[in-house]
């Protein structure tokens, strides 16, 4: 009946057939079936099903959708690290970012935005303005439900929706948040130590300057008493 | 045969258990009486309560049964099942009829509307008839018909009529195919059902179902019931019947007439709505009147399953039995795949009819020889020696092949 000839290479073309008794294969298949009825009621592993909106899974790191701005402190718009760069609006493909920069009265920089909007519904999610980020700003977020009413001003996310604390983005993703927290924190200690490197180099300048003067008096002052001595 | 003297006699007291069933006919009953209205309307009356409460309790039950079919099957299949309407979701039904109440009804524009809207109908006309002539307790029989079993039959092969009516009328593809297909499967499955029934009037003498179930009454050696699947040609009888119960009520793995992969649904393609809704009723309601006909037949209907059990009402044990062999429709439907059409038709022409015909000389043989130790030895051989012929050829023609494909191999 089987036309098909086996390969050389199968070793076991045919299973022994054992003589069964008609109708045993349905009441294993019946047995199967019902073990995972019974099982269902006591082995919580075999439920895996999550109650979603009263219980959700636990995201994995890894998993990233829409950007949101990291800010340090309590405060989103003291802590903002975000300086307005417009590197991550000109980076991103389809063109999502807006940003407006601060100033103040004067037309000097405030190195902060005044807008930064980020249109999710054109947003593709590629994280490319995180890659680019050079102040450790700009992340991918965890955020998935994000459904709204309005599909243009609801969709666009203005800086109150994107500002994010540090403690969240450590939440989301130690690995990540710690590595930027730690660099940063290095990055910080070394400017300080550099300021105060420069302090003390300013300060021994002004002491060795005031010293040469003092020298410089006394040396005065000793060659006058010399001479009229002399 | 008539119910109401005996309801209406003082000696039965109104709290009895065995009587709550029929309380309300019994309350209408006395109504009439009181009013002094003539005693044709008494009984009238009666009927139409007795009915009534036939149609409320399979309604019911057929509610019921929608979310413990969802609920058995997610189970099986580790998920949890409805579980958003109410506690439980316990109130499931209740949301599907409403969504079925308030959904647009259609009409295809080329259907023959008139058809169209008849098919349903039918279709649950002759499942509550069925219902009727059961006997669900010592007390509680609707209509207790000296023909039951023939009347059961007759009505009951009018549902095939309204699905070929539902597949003709919608003037549609899929509708016709799964009307044809219902056709043909009931009618072949219609014969098993039928001759492995005959054995039990053969052996019974009668096809009052009342009878038959008083004539299961009783216990051999003291505590195995006197059941006709209790009896070797009983139990192949009984097994036959089963699986032609199946075909018969459109379940899976039999439920070849709607098909989803193949003709969507068949011939209920075309309906939506009510309509819809009508011919699932149709189909719960037929599973109901066919599983209490096997229960009745080869399950002792009400019949107490083990001695000194006799306290608890009889109709009790009507429905426990009816729920266990639900259950039982259900684990299966949660286990086996579809058929295929030729396998359908060859599984109850090469299989079941041979050997549902093979029951009668054994019912035959029972009923002579004496139904104790002799007819089991002159019966068991006439059956069991078929039965290993026909593993034999099963094992050798039509076991499963290993196929193996040495292209995907290497």
């Amino acid at each position: 009946m089987n036309d098909i000839q086996p390969h050389p290479a199968v070793k076991d073309p045919k299973p022994p057939r054992k003589w069964t008794p008609p109708g045993l294969g349905l009441l294993q298949g019946l047995a199967v079936s019902g073990r995972n009825l019974v099982e269902s009621f006591y082995k919580k592993d075999r439920m895996v099903t999550v109650q979603y909106p009263e219980e959700r899974l636990e995201i994995s790191p890894n998993f990233r959708n829409f950007p949101f701005l990291c800010y340090d402190g309590d405060d989103p718009v003291k802590g903002l690290r975000c300086t307005a760069c417009s590197i991550c609006e000109k980076e991103c493909p389809p063109q999502c970012i807006y940003i407006v920069l601060d100033r103040d009265e004067n037309g000097k920089s405030l190195k902060r935005p005044k807008v930064f909007d980020i249109d999710i519904s054109v947003c593709m999610n590629c994280g490319i303005c995180s890659e680019v980020c050079p102040f450790d700003s700009i992340y991918m977020d965890g955020e998935y439900e994000m459904s709204g009413y309005d599909r243009f001003g609801g969709m666009m996310l203005g800086l109150d929706r994107l500002s994010k604390s540090a403690d969240y983005h450590m939440k989301l993703r130690p690995e990540q948040a710690s590595e930027v927290l730690a660099r940063r924190k290095a990055d910080e200690e070394k400017k300080a130590a550099a300021a105060a490197a420069k302090a003390a180099k300013a300060k021994a300048e002004q002491e060795k300057k005031a010293m040469e003067a003092k020298q410089a008096a006394e040396a005065a002052a000793a060659e006058s008493s010399q001479g009229g001595e002399a | 045969m008539s119910a109401v003297p005996e309801l209406l006699s003082p000696s039965v007291p109104w709290w009895d258990l065995e009587w709550l069933p029929r309380l309300p006919q019994r309350v209408v009953e006395w109504i009439v009486q009181f009013l002094g209205l003539p005693e044709w309307l008494a009984q009238i009356a009666g009927m139409a309560v007795a009915a009534f409460t036939v149609v409320g309790v399979f309604a019911g039950a057929f509610a019921l049964l929608s979310l413990i079919e969802r609920k058995t099957l997610a189970r099986v299949q580790n998920r949890l099942g409805p579980n958003r309407v109410g506690p439980c979701g316990i109130l499931q039904p209740v949301a599907d009829g409403i969504k079925m109440l308030t959904k647009e009804d259609i009409v295809p524009a080329r259907a023959e509307w008139f058809l169209h809207l008849l098919a349903p109908v039918l279709i649950v006309v002759p499942a509550i008839l069925a219902l009727g002539v059961i006997p669900y307790g010592k007390s509680w029989t609707p209509v207790p018909l000296e023909l039951g079993l023939l009347f059961f039959f007759a009505v009951g092969a009018m549902t095939e009529l309204s699905i070929f009516m539902a597949g003709w009328a919608s003037v549609s593809k899929f509708p016709m195919l799964g009307a044809m297909r219902a056709i043909s499967q009931m009618v072949s499955y219609e014969l098993p059902l039928m001759l492995a029934a005959l054995g039990v009037v053969m052996v019974s003498g009668t096809m009052s179902l009342p009878e038959i179930v008083a004539q299961q009454g009783g216990f051999h050696l003291g505590f195995i019931p006197a059941w006709n699947l209790f009896t070797p040609w009983g139990l192949v009888a009984g097994v036959v019947f089963f699986i032609a119960c199946i075909a018969e009520a459109n379940r899976c793995p039999f439920d070849l007439p709607e098909g989803e992969s193949e003709i969507v649904a068949g011939h209920m393609t075309e309906y939506s709505g009510f309509k819809y809704a009508l011919f699932f009723m149709g189909e719960y309601l037929g599973l109901f009147a066919i599983s209490g006909l096997g229960i009745t037949l080869f399950l002792g209907g009400w019949q107490a399953p083990l001695p000194g059990l006799g306290f608890v009402p009889s109709w009790c044990w009507f429905f426990a039995k009816l729920s266990a062999v639900i259950f039982v429709f259900l684990w299966i439907r949660a286990t086996f795949p579809r058929v295929r059409i030729d396998q359908l038709m060859r599984f109850a022409w090469l299989c079941l009819i041979p050997v549902s015909l093979l029951t009668l000389p054994a019912a035959a043989l029972w009923h002579h020889a004496g139904r104790g130790f002799s007819g089991w030895a002159l019966t068991l051989p006439l059956l069991a020696i078929p039965w290993l012929i026909l593993t034999v050829t099963f094992n050798k023609r039509m076991a499963p092949q290993t196929r193996r494909f040495h292209y995907a191999d290497s």
